[in-house]
């Protein structure tokens, strides 16, 4: 599994690619943190060159939903193959996290949230 | 027809498991959508097993095997590590599990949802899990 991390105006693109299971989530799990610990900045995630998740994969996104709602940083994942969402949404957390199709409409959502909070 | 396949008991040998299930899965003619949850459930009693059960021990090894019988897909989950049912566990809600920041449970979770049924058999030091699923087709 490859990571890289983008710094955009406003917010850190994190660009997932490969397969998220029991052996590398952890890989993720760090560097997500990194980005959070850097600086109190929101989160794109792209899951376009994702193949694969299983649950470690998704507690790196269910475990930090009450810091980051507490801290006011938001965490928008976008891209996601047919095969990665359906597990997402067999969870149900499709309805709990901010998931959406292409990078502008998680850059849309993203501002949504901003002014929402 | 039945497919079967042994690995080391440890994580990195997961991506040879999915491998393993899907390509039986491909040939059983399963459709693309339950083929690909079903992965996802074999791959979640797999890692449980290496990580709670057999401590990662690559030393030893862990064997699925795939049976068709009509509409019935078993899989069946051997290893020697330390006896858990995972059938008589009561598995967290979704919400508990936000709220506890923990990734502990989401993989049962999964499992259950995704199978019909779950069953246990202890044969000596053997753990047989099988999930079973019927398939709409």
């Amino acid at each position: 599994m490859n990571i890289n991390i983008i710094e955009e105006s406003h917010c850190s693109i994190v660009q997932v690619e490969g397969e998220l299971d029991a052996s590398s989530s952890v890989q993720l799990d760090d560097s997500l943190q990194e980005v959070l610990n850097k600086e109190n900045t929101n989160i794109l995630v792209d899951f376009n060159s994702l193949e694969y998740i299983s649950s470690p994969g998704i507690g790196v996104f269910t475990s930090r939903i009450e810091d980051c709602q507490k801290a006011d940083i938001h965490i928008v994942l976008y891209g996601m193959k047919d095969k990665v969402f359906s597990v997402f949404k067999i969870l149900g957390l499709d309805q709990l996290l901010p998931i959406v199709k292409t990078k502008e409409q998680a850059k849309e959502r993203l501002h949504e949230l901003q002014h929402k909070s | 027809m039945s497919f079967s396949t042994r690995v080391n008991c440890q994580t990195e040998s997961l991506r040879d498991i999915r491998n393993f299930v899907e390509d039986a899965l491909l040939k059983l003619k399963v459709p693309e959508q339950d083929r690909n949850l079903l992965v996802v459930a074999v791959d979640e009693v797999c890692a449980n097993r290496m990580i709670h059960s057999c401590l990662n021990d690559n030393s030893e090894k862990i064997e699925v095997i795939i049976k068709k019988l009509g509409k019935k897909l078993v899989f069946e989950i051997i290893d020697n590590g330390e006896h858990f049912n995972i059938a008589e566990y009561t598995e967290p809600s979704i919400e508990k599990v936000i709220k506890e920041k923990s990734a502990g449970g989401i993989g049962l979770i999964l499992v259950k949802k995704i199978v019909d049924q779950i069953q246990l058999e202890t044969k000596g030091k053997k753990n047989i899990c099988r999930l079973f699923k019927i398939l709409a087709m």
